[in-house]
């Protein structure tokens, strides 16, 4: 690949079932380049968590993918309530999200630390009232 | 180990059979979608009791080789359909999540 392929995704905020939507399809495409599957796994869970995090506490919001020769770009966009205290939400264990999420399997306040586990870079952005913003890139 | 060796485990019913000849690499117990998404193994045999579409999904994103669902616990058509086209196996048992893994270790899986 020379060029860079960016794909766009909008997460809708409402359907929990669809979560994963984006990340499938991105998974497949990787497949198709021909991309190592050990990145592929980390480009879908990454991802996956972050589709997930966005249908649970933001509404939705929108995922952009870029795909370089030498690494994948994942930005997770939304405006939703924001993070008051980052430090505290990267912590594995701590959570807020609702009941009827964690009586779906999820909640478990792993979303976020896994997102960092699975990434060769990590940045968070957020303001409360304003959004939040997680660029990640898995190098390959 | 092959698929098709825990495919021919009894107390199973095999509803969505995927690839026989998958090599499956280990077994694997959990029930929060949270943790399993990030320890699920690849190409790993997954015994659950969390049976809903989001399980499929994780399954899909970790590269899981299928789905024990445990307990009687049942998938809907649709979800099972898409383990089909996914190439993911998908079996039920009524044995617990324990018992039907020891029965997977026990039939060549460490």
């Amino acid at each position: 690949m020379s060029e860079h392929l960016t794909f766009t995704y909008e997460i809708p905020g409402d359907d929990f079932t669809r979560a994963g939507e984006a990340s499938s399809a991105i998974k497949n495409k990787l497949k198709m380049l021909g991309v190592d599957n050990a990145a592929i796994r980390k480009v879908a869970i990454a991802m996956y968590e972050g589709e997930i995090n966005m249908v649970i506490h933001a509404d939705g919001g929108e995922l952009t993918v870029t795909i370089s020769d030498t690494e994948i770009v994942m930005v997770l966009a939304d405006k939703g309530p924001g993070i008051p205290d980052i430090s505290k939400a990267m912590q594995e264990g701590y959570s807020t999200a609702p009941e009827e999420v964690r009586s779906l399997g999820f909640g478990a306040g792993m979303g976020l630390p896994n997102m960092k586990k699975y990434s060769d870079d990590f940045q968070i952005e957020s303001e409360v009232g304003v959004g939040t913003t997680v660029t990640m890139k898995v190098f390959i | 180990m092959k698929l098709q060796s825990v495919l021919d485990l009894p107390d199973l019913s095999v509803l969505v059979k995927g690839n026989p000849d998958r090599e499956v690499s280990k077994v694997f117990c959990c029930d929060l979608l949270s943790i399993a998404m990030g320890k699920a193994p690849a190409d790993g045999v997954w015994v659950t009791v969390m049976g809903n579409k989001n399980t499929l999904a994780v399954a899909t994103l970790t590269d899981t080789a299928c789905i024990i669902l445990a307990e009687g616990v049942a998938l809907d058509e649709g979800t099972l359909a898409q383990a089909e086209a996914e190439g993911i196996a998908v079996l039920a048992t009524d044995l617990p999540v324990f018992d039907m893994a020891l029965e997977v270790y026990e039939a060549g899986l460490a």
